[in-house]
């Protein structure tokens, strides 16, 4: 099952790669092109939300294991738990809305771009899966490739710059875990991540491998002061990239905490707790404060990308339960919320061509549904409850405060912060005179962009208001985790 | 239909009318989503006066209802539920009955708005989160419809969104309710992990035995209850608008006059008023906590009275005067008199929303005119409005004679506030602070509230025969530019009918009420919702000094003869005060400066640290050493050997992809030893 999910959109690249022979002329190629990714990413997610329903929530370990033999002694191992079984589902629910969201919007090269999309989907969902922490290592340094070409090939006039601080960042942080991850296999004789999470190393080299994976889970979260490529990254990508960008990348480095910092090196996770937990909220001050100066739309929400990051590595650190939930479910709200408003500056930049916050203004006035619609992704931002966004951070925030106060002190002025950036940029769009003349005939959302923001609002309603969706799958994972932890930290 | 039921009714249908109005609105048109939404309100508005009667009255226990689960981790559990005990239907008549009465109101008052679905979509889905956070069973509740009446009030604030004006005011609400939030939510965090749980029915009987506890908190020790009830009344300052937290309300009277009465003036700025009440089981073992209440009630009780002697804008003066009687409530719950704050919070509602919709109904006749400088002798053009603004003045001045028991409603509330400050004051401080100021602050309101009607209403009248009326930013929407000679009228019976009723509860729900509330029948009225500690009597007390009883009736009588020696007597004297441009009129016409030194504060401050960062931190140290620093490098280094950066992405990605083939290769390797 999981296999066949993984690596699905790949039999969408053969079919695109073949059916190109047919479709005759460019038109006729590009539109194949978008059909039939749309298709594989739809049969992508009724297959995920087949797993979800399967998915037997009493049970804290991994389900739908599978083991098979590679080569060279190295075994392919796949298999889901409470923690990545919802990140599979979130991948496969915005991957055809973004193949949705290009329809229009791309026109140079479609068949590459969807190619590229497509070979993102398999290689994100196999970092979840993986549970052989070379499968991992691959999934994990492979999905860079796509994303690495969606930037620099279809992304703005600054794209090449983007693209290489996105990869030196990148790389510093995967060499450093790929010697980790060499050391683990030659120390515990297993490359297998159950087996690893049983393994307990000794404190002194936990040091030492926690500080090597945190440097590649910080960079891809991104933390506080590696974030630097995220707003350039964000700035140049095209909207569907950003979704994913924002949606599901970042959360990789979250769930790889979750997965192997936490469990694998549980000393050193609490002996570098202090370190997080200042990293965590000089993110949420310094990062919106950087927001709030922002004047190009997409660098505003970027930046609150990273400091809503700030929640999630405060839960996770904060080794409690509430702390874990929260962290998790700040994960897949965000996902969910920032997607969404990287949609709306697209449907903006779409129509203008430009993200400058100064040129637009009043746009209620000729957009009103899109003005509801961005209003409500901006308050699940803001973090205002009956959005999911609130429920994320509270309880992450609440199990901060229980790990250390200081730490939910200055946190929680993040929901102060996030009211000022948010509604300030919500007020320079959308309310007003329209002004600009370039504007007068702008037009409100149409069917097909409808139609994208249709199950994103509902989604974030639907988790905000009935948390339990969520905290249903992931409660006896995360009450393994938390517990695993306070055994081997006893405390 | 069991109480349950009807309840939930009670709640959900505001919430249905929001959805018809919102979501329809366009498609049923004006006139159905009005009558959709005012028809619902007025129907949970009766279902509200009969939970009330059956509760108060014994006949319906106090209940619970849980509707379904909301945030459930661990400990950490809430549910949607619906709490009906007597403090909870006291709020669910305040807030059904005005909201029901605004709403009618506003089918007058935005007759000519283009938006009229929207308005009246905003206004029940603020009555419908009101009724959420009155109704609230745990934190979690309390805190959505907490934040969800801050969401309908930016909404509201905002409404005419074209002026940038309202646009500021409504995010300036939405942030300063915000800053009182986190507090708020630092408090429930304590409360959590002290107690182990969110839900009031768990916290309230663990409070005696926990109260003392030390609890680290910042680095430093803490008496628990007083810590965790100190962080919520931050959340209450901000909600109710209470001194160093209270600048977003004056502003928030961009928003249209309606919405001033409802939200800015009988319920949503109460809320902090109620939440301390009913969270009295913390309070009481809270004695700092409670001083803290008090003197910040009394502070805001004088300042905002202060500020109100200066305006010129018949909203703004109404706004500090509302600023300055939730400062009232708050002694009076500070000193442990909750269930007389409660009993001011109620008649508050109705001369307050009496007063802010006779200020609507003036500034209809006035065309959109606000400034009371242009005003005078209206009484005989609208001699309606008239007459139940001077209901509203006679009641919030708190007029009445004592030892009779015979006044308007405010005179019953207001004094049962200033006594129990004055029954607490022995070995207290803070509660002879509050008596003392209760006093004084009397005397201003007496001052600022017939001022506002001598300007208005008596007089030579300013807006006849060409005289141009001055530009200021208070100014209304769109629609009243170009009007020829002004000719007030009276507005329509759909705005005098709300009034009447207003009038009639600012002149009698008070006497009617009083032994109820806080006289001798209050045990069984209250049926335990308010808890008072065995050692708290404030309200016991009954033989009080002649003079403590005189008092704040000789200060309000003061202040009406200032008033018409300055605005009758010697009509022009209060202009040419206000022309000297004297220190004492400009301090108090500037609010104390407070949004000036805010601005410079917090606003630049955060402009500039943003700056600081952003180009300071990022661009210059980070990239600079970062990867700005490693290209810079590697370009030399690329120069110096041949032309690697290319520029072109398929490179990268093939560099990238050899990286990955090589780091893999080495995995294989070392793997296999």
């Amino acid at each position: 099952m999981l296999t066949l999910i993984t690596f699905l959109p790949m039999l969408g690249v053969a079919a695109i790669l073949i059916t190109r022979q047919f479709a005759g002329d460019q038109e006729g190629q590009d539109q194949t092109a978008r059909i039939i990714a749309l298709a594989t990413t739809l049969a992508v997610l009724a297959l995920s939300v087949l797993l979800v329903v399967q998915f037997r929530i009493s049970e804290s370990g991994f389900q739908f294991t599978e083991t098979y033999a590679w080569f060279a002694g190295l075994n392919y191992r796949m298999g889901v738990d409470g923690i990545s079984v919802l990140f599979v589902l979130l991948t496969a629910f915005l991957m055809p809305l973004c193949v949705v969201a290009s329809w229009r919007s791309v026109t140079n090269r479609v068949v590459e771009y969807m190619i590229a999309f497509l070979v993102l989907e398999s290689l994100v969902i196999g970092v979840f899966c993986a549970l052989d922490l070379i499968v991992f290592y691959l999934f994990f340094e492979g999905q860079l490739i796509p994303m690495f070409l969606i930037i620099g090939i279809w992304g703005g006039q600054n794209r090449v710059y983007a693209a290489f601080k996105f990869f030196l960042y990148t790389l510093l942080g995967s060499v450093l875990m790929l010697a980790a991850i060499l050391a683990m296999i030659g120390i515990a004789h297993t490359s297998s991540i159950p087996a690893l999470m049983a393994y307990h190393f000794p404190a002194s080299i936990q040091t030492w491998l926690w500080l090597a994976f945190f440097a590649s889970f910080a960079v891809k979260l991104p933390m506080w002061p590696v974030h630097t490529w995220l707003p350039d990254a964000h700035v140049e990508a095209p909207t569907a990239g950003s979704v994913i960008l924002a949606g599901i990348l970042l959360k990789m480095g979250g769930y790889g905490f979750l997965r192997f910092s936490l469990p694998m090196f549980p000393q050193a996770s609490v002996l570098f707790t202090p370190l997080i937990f200042a990293l965590s909220v000089i993110a949420i001050v310094y990062t919106s404060l950087v927001a709030f100066r922002q004047t190009d739309m997409k660098k505003l929400i970027a930046y609150s990308s990273v400091a809503h990051m700030g929640f999630v590595t405060l839960g996770i650190f904060s080794g409690n339960l509430l702390g874990e939930q929260g962290a998790l479910f700040q994960m897949l709200s965000h996902g969910v919320i920032s997607g969404a408003l990287f949609l709306c500056v697209g449907v903006v930049y779409d129509r203008m061509h430009t993200r400058e916050i100064a040129f637009y203004g009043g746009l209620v006035n000729r957009m009103p549904i899109y003005a509801a619609v961005f209003m409500l992704f901006t308050m699940g931002n803001v973090g205002l409850p009956g959005t999911s966004g609130f429920v994320g951070e509270i309880t992450a925030l609440t199990g901060a405060y229980g790990a250390a106060t200081w730490a939910a002190i200055i946190g929680s002025t993040g929901v102060i912060l996030s009211a000022v950036y948010a509604l300030t940029l919500y007020r320079r769009i959308t309310f007003g005179e329209l002004v600009n003349p370039a504007l007068a005939a702008i037009g409100d959302l149409g069917r097909r962009e409808a139609l994208i923001f249709a199950p994103l609002m509902l989604a974030t309603l639907a988790i905000g208001l009935q948390p339990a969706l969520v905290f249903h799958i992931t409660t006896a994972s995360a009450e393994h985790l938390v517990a695993a932890y306070r055994t081997a930290t006893g405390r | 239909m069991t109480p349950q039921l009807i309840v939930i009714l009670a709640v959900f249908a505001p919430l249905l009318g929001a959805a018809v109005a919102g979501l329809a609105g366009w498609k049923i048109g004006d006139r159905a989503s009005m009558a959709v939404t005012t028809a619902l309100l007025f129907f949970a508005c009766g279902l509200g006066w009969l939970t009330f009667f059956q509760v108060v009255g014994g006949h319906w226990p106090a209940f619970t209802t849980i509707l379904a689960r909301f945030i459930d981790i661990g400990a950490f559990q809430s549910a949607w539920s619906l709490r009906i005990d007597s403090l909870s239907a006291v709020m669910l008549v305040v807030v059904t009955t005005v909201s029901a009465l605004v709403h009618l109101y506003s089918w007058g008052y935005m007759a000519e708005d283009e938006h009229k679905p929207r308005f009246f979509a905003y206004l029940s889905l603020f009555t419908f989160f009101m009724l959420a956070l009155v109704t609230a069973a745990d934190f979690m509740q309390l805190f959505f419809g907490w934040e969800g009446v801050g969401l309908a009030s930016y909404l509201l604030i905002g409404f005419w969104y074209k002026k940038p004006s309202a646009n500021a005011a409504a995010i300036k609400a939405f942030v300063v309710n915000r800053v009182g939030d986190f507090g708020f939510a630092l408090g429930i965090m304590t409360v959590f992990w002290a107690f182990g749980s969110i839900r009031f029915a768990d916290i309230f009987p663990q409070v005696a035995a926990h109260a003392d506890l030390a609890w680290n908190f910042a680095g430093r020790s803490w008496r628990l209850m007083d810590l965790a009830c100190v962080l919520l009344f931050i959340g209450a300052m901000g909600k109710s608008a209470q001194f160093l937290l209270h600048t977003w309300l004056p502003d928030a009277m961009e928003g249209p006059t309606p919405v001033s009465a409802l939200i800015h003036a009988a319920t949503m700025v109460t809320a902090g008023v109620y939440m301390v009440c009913l969270l009295s089981p913390m309070y009481e073992y809270a004695p700092a906590a409670k001083a803290l209440v008090t003197v910040v009630g009394a502070i805001t009780a004088l300042f905002a009275a202060t500020v109100g002697l200066a305006q010129n804008d018949i909203k703004r003066v109404i706004a500090y005067s509302t600023c300055s009687q939730l400062g009232y409530m708050f002694f009076g719950a500070g000193v442990g008199a909750y269930s007389a704050a409660m009993f001011h919070l109620f008649t508050h509602a109705f001369f307050k929303a009496l007063l802010f919709l006779g200020a609507g109904s003036v500034i209809v006749a006035m065309h959109h005119e606000q400034d009371m400088r242009s005003m005078g002798a209206l009484w005989r053009r609208i001699p309606v409005t008239y007459a139940v603004m001077l209901v509203g003045t006679l009641s919030i001045t708190g007029v009445g004679i004592p030892y009779l028991d015979v006044g308007l409603s405010g005179f019953y509330s207001k004094d049962s506030l200033i006594n129990a400050a004055f029954a607490a004051a022995p070995g207290s401080l803070s509660a002879t602070f509050a008596f003392i100021i209760g006093v004084v602050a009397a005397g201003l309101t007496s001052f600022y509230s017939w001022r506002l009607v001598f300007m208005t209403f008596h007089g030579h009248a300013k807006w006849g025969g060409g005289h141009a009326t001055p530009a200021h930013d208070d100014t209304a929407h769109g629609h009243d530019g170009g009007h020829g000679p002004l000719e007030p009228h009276e507005s329509p019976p759909v705005m005098l009918v709300p009034l009447l009723i207003l009038a009639l509860g600012a002149a009698f729900a008070g006497g009617i009420f009083v032994d109820n509330f806080i006289g001798p029948e209050r045990g069984q009225f209250w049926r335990g919702a308010l808890f008072t500690a065995p050692t708290n009597h404030v309200l016991a007390a009954h033989h009080l000094p002649v003079w403590v009883a005189l008092a704040p009736l000789a200060a309000t009588a003061l202040g009406l003869a200032i008033a018409w020696w300055t605005y009758i007597r010697h009509e022009g004297l209060g202009a040419a005060i206000a022309a000297r441009r004297g220190p004492v009129w400009r301090f108090l016409y500037n609010k104390w400066y407070f949004d000036e030194i805010y601005h410079a504060v917090f606003v630049r401050g955060a402009e500039w640290l943003g700056d600081l960062f952003w180009k300071g931190g990022d661009k210059a140290i980070i990239d600079g050493f970062g990867p700005d620093g490693v290209s810079r490098l590697s370009y030399a280094a690329g120069r110096a050997t041949g032309r690697l950066q290319t520029g072109y992405v398929y490179h990268y990605a093939f560099v990238m992809l050899l990286g990955v083939a090589g780091l893999l290769s080495f995995a294989l390797w070392a793997f296999g030893r």
